[in-house]
């Protein structure tokens, strides 16, 4: 686990990649010790879009402070409001009704098929593959057209409130959805066939960036990227919530630990949760979209601590309460911070044009490492 | 055995690339039939925005120019970011008595992020959310609004 700290000889080379630079998706700053093209070490500098949420959400009630949590890491930012919306109800013990709980889940996968669509186009483009940024982006767009007619945002929704959902579906929601899932299922075919299949994209990703399962689990990996190197640690299978614990899906895993393992999870995982809508959509049950809460939300006294799988790992909110209205301490741990953490580690004795590769399968989104 | 090989290597090489631009050359023959563009400022007349979309907080007024705000600033203690300013006055009823009721509903564009709260917390159903999204002014002062239209009132019976 210990790894000498390398040091800058004669004739290294340091340069710095961002914190304006395409290649980083977002404001990192990496620092990186170059040996001729080979990285010797990267240090990521973060601080760029600091916004100090932590500190903010202690000045906010309990129903306000989930808003804030899309802006964190904004791709699943379903999930994160789910996880924020789960922990005050964990905390007051509140029922949910199940309609509200069939809702979210579905909402959640939906925001998981979006983020690996993003995902794999950005990536895709991190290596120089133009194309599939814009195929990606086409069946994205149905996903984000649902989520504006159902939650009326297409990025930071605000659906999950404390007790269920805010508002019921849309009418035209499942006929919508069931479109979506037979369109999408002819369409991931060509992300096979277009990039998948491609020897230049295979040469660049298979035992390139190699975590091995020990290092995986030191660091503190989670989500698809450490499921690729054989950890398994889906918080949907290992902790279900809602009702995932009565879904048929599999947790993928890989072996290999390399950027193609990665890649191949991650493309596995749409497929899953394509299947995890179907088993859902036909049988939402009737009732009530929200529990009855107090107007006035006050936690009581004492720490609370929920886990959630995000489309990048485990998302985990930790709250300290004094039994006020406002909580006391709020922490996030978020998944995109521990997977930035073993880059350095996966990334040195490769070439620099690997490390963009590698950085794109790592699925960073930069506001989330830095809240 | 090793030219075997490196002719089959070769030939897998070559049938990937050509799959892959099989389907770009698709692309490129059919764009009539799968583009998806929207060509943004030029069908603004015909784009229709979903019913639910949050673009800006309205008030809605009536024929008379009543609208249903009492005043209880449950809109202003829900919002995360102090988006919305409620001045009160007190304002004499028929019977003599004095009442409270909005002078000036103060709504400040620039700081909302629609997160839908507000109107979650207006027990009357005052406030709604609007689908208008082309924000953009010259001075950021007219960012500031004032929700509530000159010399409008309370509907009657709503408490």
């Amino acid at each position: 686990m210990f790894e000498e700290v390398a040091s800058t000889e004669q004739g290294d080379l340091v340069i710095n990649i961002g914190p304006q630079h395409p290649a980083t998706h977002g404001v990192l700053h990496l620092v990186i010790t170059l040996n001729g093209e080979t990285v010797k070490k990267v240090e990521p500098h973060l601080g760029y879009i600091h916004r100090s949420i932590e500190k903010m959400c202690e000045s906010l009630s309990y129903r306000q402070f989930i808003y804030v949590t899309s802006r964190m890491d904004y791709l699943s930012s379903h999930i994160n409001n789910h996880g924020c919306a789960m922990l005050v109800e964990k905390a007051l013990q509140i029922e949910i009704p199940s309609r509200a709980q069939y809702i979210r889940v579905i909402m959640d996968e939906l925001t998981r098929l979006a983020s690996h669509q993003l995902w794999w186009g950005a990536m895709a483009m991190d290596i120089g593959a133009l194309t599939p940024f814009f195929l990606a982006f086409r069946e994205r767009e149905m996903i984000t057209d649902i989520m504006e007619e159902t939650c009326g945002a297409r990025l930071t929704m605000n659906y999950m409130v404390p007790g269920g959902i805010m508002y019921d579906i849309h009418p035209d929601f499942c006929k919508k959805v069931k479109e979506f899932i037979k369109h999408f299922r002819s369409k991931i075919d060509e992300y096979d066939e277009l990039l998948t299949g491609n020897i230049i994209f295979q040469n660049r990703m298979k035992g390139i960036g190699i975590l091995s399962k020990e290092d995986a689990i030191s660091y503190g990996c989670s989500g698809p990227t450490a499921r690729a190197s054989g950890v398994s640690c889906d918080v949907r299978k290992i902790y279900p919530y809602e009702i995932y614990d009565q879904l048929k899906f599999d947790e993928v895993l890989a072996t290999e630990g390399d950027s193609f393992a990665r890649y191949q999870v991650r493309l596995v995982e749409m497929h899953q949760s394509m299947n995890i809508i179907e088993q859902l959509i036909d049988n939402i049950p009737e009732g009530e979209i929200q529990a009855k809460t107090k107007a006035v939300l006050k936690l009581p006294k004492g720490e609370f601590y929920t886990r959630i799988e995000t489309a990048r790992g485990e998302f985990g909110i930790y709250v300290v309460s004094e039994g006020g209205t406002t909580p006391y301490r709020i922490k996030f741990r978020s998944p995109g911070f521990s997977n930035l953490s073993a880059l350095d580690h996966i990334v040195r004795g490769h070439k620099i044009g690997d490390m963009v590769a590698i950085m794109g399968t790592l699925d960073l989104v930069i506001p989330d490492i830095d809240r | 055995m090793f030219i075997k090989e490196y002719i089959k290597d070769v030939w897998g090489a070559i049938s990937s690339l050509l799959k892959g631009m099989k389907l770009t050359g698709y692309y490129f023959m059919h764009h009539n039939k799968e583009a998806i563009t929207e060509q943004y400022p030029d069908n603004r007349k015909t784009l229709k925005m979903a019913d639910r979309f949050r673009g800006e907080v309205v008030m809605p007024h009536d024929e008379n120019n009543e609208h249903a705000c009492t005043g209880c600033t449950a809109c202003e203690l829900a919002c995360p970011n102090g988006t919305i300013k409620i001045i009160t006055k007190m304002e004499p009823t028929p019977e003599g008595k004095k009442k409270k009721a909005i002078d000036t509903f103060v709504y400040r564009l620039e700081l909302c992020t629609m997160c839908n709260l507000c109107v979650e917390a207006c027990p009357t159903g005052a406030i709604k959310m609007d689908q208008t999204f082309e924000h953009s002014v010259f001075d950021r002062r007219l960012l500031t609004k004032k929700l509530n239209k000159p010399d409008s009132k309370v509907r009657e019976g709503v408490e």
